[in-house]
């Protein structure tokens, strides 16, 4: 906790009427385009304004401010300040939500003098995109802070308003900021200045005033808060009659396990088949008897979740069977926002290795190329390249249709006995800790979430998965083993070259 | 092109007398050099100078007009040498770029030119880079005024006075036949305000009128025996009269009550941000009448003694206020008090920190230290405000707010340069990498965290020099096209064709100046109405003498570009490897295209809009692919699943479709999430037939396939 460092400042009017007025964006945003706004809109209505930025590298990308000051003119040259000061700033605009935390972090945000404008959406930064697991920062505790570092607050989702009406935020900044009320100038004086900008004034507008509305209203619901109904399940007669007896079983599991075993269910019977979903259901309900609700049911809980991941394992069968889709048609051709008469060429790019095909033969077949060096290695000179597949295209779709087709056999498939293998040595694995070490078991349920991706990325999870569950063999035993393989599946999502496992290993190699 | 047009401010560059101007000081200082009489006018871009040069730019039709020469130099030392038409000619001429690399980079010239002097005004205006937002090292240019002698301003930082330090500056130049350098700092390049016009001026002499009448005096020349008279003369001739001039001209200003305790001495770009503590501190109001004698340096070198030591009688201290280090005003005027034997104390770093950046908040507390200790009680409105217990203290936000450092922009070309360099180094081993300045050097920061090192514009090759003799694996040094021209062919290529490099060489070819904001270069590829563009760089690598040069025409084809890199890391070929990746900056292109395309659709034409998308089923939230790009528009999307533990990839509406990210996928064999769409916007009537006809069979086929199966969401 760190004392705000002008939390003393009292807000008293200026006797001069200067008001001055900052704007963080991340680059790119649109910031300097909001400055001209503003000073046009100040200098139209009787003020004397100054505007200044830092352009330069920060404009790609980067954190960046502008900087207003404004006051009444009454002849004379003010002398305006071309910096913002902590602790003198009556209005802070943040075009981002962590933007807005940096400008309480460097003091911009005064309680009893600053009005925030901020939206609410997140722009990620780089360093949040880089984690292998979720780095995403939490939004919450800057959002709590905004509340109470500044005099008024008006937070929105900006963002969202500017793309549901075709527009962009510096619209609905400059509306937020005209709904605030926080500026001298009628509604009116800043509609006139998005009218003078000349480009795109009909989007600008309707943002500029659902903004208003926003800041005057506070935020209308979400246009998408009611879900759609879930569509009813299609399909053959009987094979609906199969998949409710399937569900039905599901009322018996306690709520928990209830949660994730019905998507899990559902997870597999799509991405196999009925005997599939009920082998699922086999193994869940075998860890329901074995849990109890005095451990709220974590070990099934964990079950039901890893395992259906662990079935629906990645290979080229589910990729051309999600890729020839007729959702997936459509979520694309949405997503490009098509008119009609507009033809959408699409194109996958795919690098399918040796590895994939293998696992594509026949059990047989497939272990003796992968066992020999050199039919692998031959197998994976013919296909090792990166291919482009036109699937709006009848002979790439036919192509993808008929691997996806391939669904029936894959059980019978040289990838799904090593798959199986490696699914139940650790089904095993974490079945055998159960009585000793119930904690250390769900835990090595929990690890699976390591092994993701294709190709090279599903080895280095893979990879990454033996040096956990290692690492939980050699605390095995110990009354905190449970904390040191949370520590270790911690370790190995944050970074991905797999330094801070290597060192979390290292600490247990020098006690264990 | 430039980044920004101003085509429509230019306009505002032909008012009149009596006429308010309005805009950027940037424009306002191009407006003072016309009505100046400036006979010709050039300059290097680089931040916080960018703007002037696109002014200059964008004015040519006005330029011409007027018979101004406008010269987009090569570098900064071609900037101060054309000055050298001032030399013997009364034009006066005017040169921008940044500081205080760009003077790093002009000092040669300058030296030249400030021996012998000049006969017209001869003016470098120099954006000084330092302090929030600046690209560089944080130096002062300061140093080069004092050792070469000539002038340097200091302006308050608004346009009145801005643009009167250009005729300041000129006359200044002229009476004491010294160049000068007119200094503003990054914000006072951009600010906005006014000032009252003035009528534009023809040159007396025009350049072109300059060389039907050629002229020449061997006394101008800067080398022995003139040079050794030069020296003579800047102490005992130019010197005396430029202090004499400043005093009789007023150019520094004495301002607030005559009579004070204290004082404060400012340079005069620290102005505003004093006035403005002084106005917290209750000691100034708005208009800028201070209750403490203020005296102005507009004129930060020569300092006029006589004038400096009439301010300092009767006051007990005065603060210098002089940002950067070192203290070379301060030094200067402790000495002048100490030789005139006042009892005045001279004060500044100490109250004031030594180095960095006088931001406002050290501003203020620096003066209330100051003031104290002399008794000035401040009124800090800290002080008095009444203390608000009811809130509880903010909690520290710093580790919830990430940092967001600059980097390559959505679709950026050099984005997958160093995609596969990275990708390289994962497969050969790392690689000691020298970088150059440009947009190229966000390389060095995360995603890619490709190289450690930046030794000037151009500079990148020849900083990899003590490498050249190989060795395990082979050095890589990356220079951009800007950094090329501007120095690089020989400074880097030829050092390394001359000492017989072993290196490789990646030349960013982005086709402008990017970094700077899109200016032409030599190989623009844009065409240019008044300079020649489309010049090859690969002939000029071959010109000076590299065997080994591979071109690449499209960097976001990462599968080539890695492979081109191994082959120059692996070959047996002797001398330097140099690769030339070339592809448009995308923000560039984007500029120019997007309207083009816009015009195109509502015009019927066929028009092919690409996007790249990712299968949120497929991908699996491993974030690979985001650690080879770091694009802007590639982000995350948490799934409704509660099965699923990490967000997934996803595109955002940014995407300008260039490829990357599929490309990446491809060349690292990560996963087959990413797909294209190439919108066809007005599709020809065959391409329309086998598109509806492809779809109805595939619809045809997803049915036949769906009827089968449980359909489940």
């Amino acid at each position: 906790m760190t004392e705000h460092p002008l939390s003393l400042t009292n807000f008293q009017p200026d006797a001069d009427g200067l008001i001055t007025l900052a704007i963080l964006a991340v680059g790119g945003q649109g910031g300097g385009q909001l400055t001209d706004w503003i000073v046009e809109l100040a200098e139209a209505n009787g003020y004397r304004a100054q505007s200044t930025s830092v352009p330069g590298v920060a404009q790609r990308t980067g954190a960046t401010v502008y900087y207003i000051e404004m006051a009444p003119d009454r002849g004379g040259a003010p002398v305006f300040a071309l910096m913002p000061a902590p602790g003198d700033l009556d209005i802070v605009i943040a075009a981002e939500l962590m933007e807005a935390g940096r400008a309480v972090t460097r003091g911009f945000v005064t309680p009893l003098r600053t009005t925030l404008i901020a939206s609410t959406h997140r722009v990620l930064a780089i360093s949040e995109k880089l984690v292998p697991g979720d780095g995403r920062l939490e939004g919450a505790p800057v959002m709590d802070a905004l509340e109470a570092a500044a005099n008024r607050c008006v937070a929105l989702d900006l963002q969202r308003m500017a793309q549901e009406t075709g527009s962009h935020i510096t619209a609905c900044l400059l509306g937020a900021l005209a709904g605030s009320g926080v500026l001298p100038f009628p509604r009116e004086a800043f509609e006139a200045v998005v009218r003078g900008s000349g480009r795109g004034v009909q989007a600008s507008l309707m943002a500029f005033a659902r903004a208003y509305d926003g800041a005057q209203k506070g935020e209308p619901p979400h246009a998408a808060t009611a879900e759609p109904p879930r569509p009813a399940i299609r399909g053959p007669e009987a094979l609906q009659r199969r998949y409710q007896a399937l569900t039905a079983r599901l009322a018996a599991l306690p709520e928990p396990v209830r949660a994730l075993a019905g998507p899990g269910l559902e997870k597999v019977v799509d991405y196999q088949d009925l005997a599939y979903g009920a082998a699922y259901l086999d193994r869940v309900e075998a860890a329901v008897a074995k849990d109890s609700a005095a451990r709220d049911w974590a070990y099934a809980t964990a079950l039901a979740k890893h395992l259906a991941n662990a079935l629906c394992y990645d290979d080229i069968i589910r990729v051309a069977d999600l890729k020839t889709r007729a959702a997936r048609f459509g979520r694309v051709g949405a997503q490009a926002q098509a008119s009609p008469g507009d033809v959408l060429a699409v194109t996958e790019y795919m690098h399918p290795r040796g590895a994939e095909i293998c696992g594509l033969m026949p059990r047989g077949l497939g272990r003796r190329v992968e066992t020999s060096p050199r039919l692998s290695h031959w197998l994976d000179r013919a296909v090792n390249k990166g291919r482009r597949y036109r699937s709006d295209r009848l002979p790439a779709f036919l192509m993808l249709h008929a691997l996806a087709g391939m669904r029936p056999w894959r059980r019978r498939l040289w990838r799904d006995e090593t798959e199986t293998q490696h699914r139940e040595a650790w089904l095993a694995l974490a079945d055998g800790r159960l009585a000793q070490d119930y904690d250390l078991a769900v835990q090595t349920l929990i690890a699976r979430r390591l092994i993701k991706g294709y190709s090279d990325t599903h080895s280095r999870g893979l990879g990454k998965f033996d040096l956990v569950l290692k690492g939980m063999a050699l605390v095995e035993g110990r009354a905190d083993a449970a904390d040191w393989a949370r520590r270790l599946i911690t370790a190995a999502l944050g970074d991905a070259e797999g330094e801070a496992l290597r060192g979390t290993l290292a600490t247990i190699r020098s006690f264990a | 092109m430039a980044e920004r047009s101003f085509a429509k401010e230019v306009e505002q560059l032909r008012i009149g007398a009596g006429q308010e101007f309005r805009g950027e000081g940037i424009l306002g200082i191009t407006k003072a050099l016309l009505e100046c009489g400036v006979g010709y006018v050039g300059g290097y871009q680089g931040a916080p100078i960018s703007h002037l040069m696109d002014v200059l730019a964008d004015a040519q039709d006005i330029l011409g007009e007027l018979g101004v020469r406008f010269e987009a130099n090569a570098s900064e030392a071609a900037a101060t040498a054309m000055l050298a038409a001032s030399v013997h000619y009364p034009i006066r001429g005017a040169v921008a770029f940044k500081g205080p690399v760009g003077v790093n980079v002009a000092s040669d010239a300058l030296a030249n030119l400030a021996s012998g002097g000049v006969t017209g005004g001869a003016m470098m205006i120099v954006g000084e880079d330092y302090g929030e937002g600046s690209a560089i090292m944080q130096e002062r240019s300061h140093a080069f005024a004092m050792k070469s002698q000539v002038w340097l301003l200091d302006p308050r930082p608004n346009l009145p006075s801005m643009t009167k330090a250009v005729r300041d500056g000129f006359a200044l130049s002229e009476a004491t036949e010294t160049p000068v350098i007119l200094q503003l700092r990054i914000r006072a390049c951009h600010v906005h305000g006014a000032f009252e016009a003035r009528d534009n001026q023809r040159p007396p002499l025009s350049v072109a009128e300059a060389l039907k009448a050629p002229r020449r005096s061997t006394e101008r020349l800067a080398m022995p025996p003139f040079a050794f008279r030069h020296e003579q003369e800047k102490v005992s001739k130019r010197w005396p009269r430029a202090v004499e001039f400043i005093e009789a001209n007023g150019l520094n200003e004495i301002m607030g009550p005559a009579e004070g305790k204290v004082g404060l001495v400012l340079q005069g770009g620290m102005y505003n941000t004093v006035l403005r503590a002084l106005r917290r501190l209750g000691l100034a109001d708005l208009q800028g009448n201070s209750r403490i004698p203020l005296y102005v340096l507009n004129v930060t070198y020569p300092l006029a003694e006589a004038e400096f030591l009439s301010f300092c009688a009767g006051k007990d201290a005065v603060l210098v206020i002089e940002e950067g280090q070192p203290n070379y005003i301060e030094q200067s005027l402790a000495h002048m008090v100490h030789r005139a034997g006042l009892p005045t104390r001279v004060q500044g770093k100490g109250h004031l920190p030594m180095a960095g950046e006088y931001q406002p908040s050290v501003m203020l507390e620096g003066l209330t230290g100051f003031l104290s200790e002399h008794g000035i009680a401040a009124a800090d409105p800290r002080h008095r405000a009444p203390n608000d217990t009811a809130r509880p203290p903010l909690p520290d936000l710093t580790p919830h707010v990430p940092l967001r450092t600059p980097s390559f922009c959505t679709g950026c070309p050099e984005r997958p340069i160093f995609a596969a360099m990275k990708i390289v180094d994962q497969q050969i081993g790392p690689h000691q990498i020298a970088c150059d300045i440009g947009c190229h050097l966000f390389s060095i920061l995360p995603p890619f965290d490709l190289g450690g090192t930046t030794m000037g514009f151009g500079l990148g090759p020849a900083s990899n020099g003590a490498f050249d003799g190989g060795g395990e694996r082979r050095p890589i040094s990356v220079i951009g096209d800007g950094g090329f021209w501007h120095n690089g062919l020989a400074s880097s290529i030829g050092n390394a064709v001359y000492n017989n490099s072993d290196g490789v060489i990646v030349i960013v070819d982005n086709y402008y100046t990017a970094a700077t904001g899109g200016q032409d270069i030599l190989s623009s590829r844009a065409e240019n109405r008044s300079k020649i563009t489309d010049n090859s760089i690969a002939g000029a690598v071959r010109g000076v003498g590299v065997k080994w040069v591979r071109e690449i025409d499209r960097t976001y084809d990462v599968t080539k570009v890695r492979d081109t890199l191994t082959e120059a890391l692996t070959t047996p070929e002797t001398g330097p490897k140099v690769i030339i990746a070339s592809s448009e900056c995308m923000l560039n292109r984007q500029r120019r295209e997007r309207p083009q395309r816009n015009a195109a659709i509502k015009e019927g034409k066929r028009t092919v809009v690409p996007k790249f998308g990712v299968d949120e089923d497929v991908c699996t939230g491993d974030h690979a692919c985001m650690r080879l790009s770091g694009c802007p528009s590639l982000t995350m999307k948490a799934l409704d699943d509660p099965l699923r533990d990490d967000p997934v990839a996803s595109i955002d509406e940014s995407c300008v479709g260039c490829g990357n990210c599929g490309e990446v996928a491809d060349a690292a064999v990560l996963c087959p999430s990413f797909y294209q769409v190439d919108l066809v916007h007005n599709p020809g009537r065959a391409e329309a037939w086998i598109a509806r006809h492809s779809a109805r069979l595939i619809a045809a086929l997803q049915r036949r396939r769906a009827a089968r199966r449980l359909i489940l969401s």
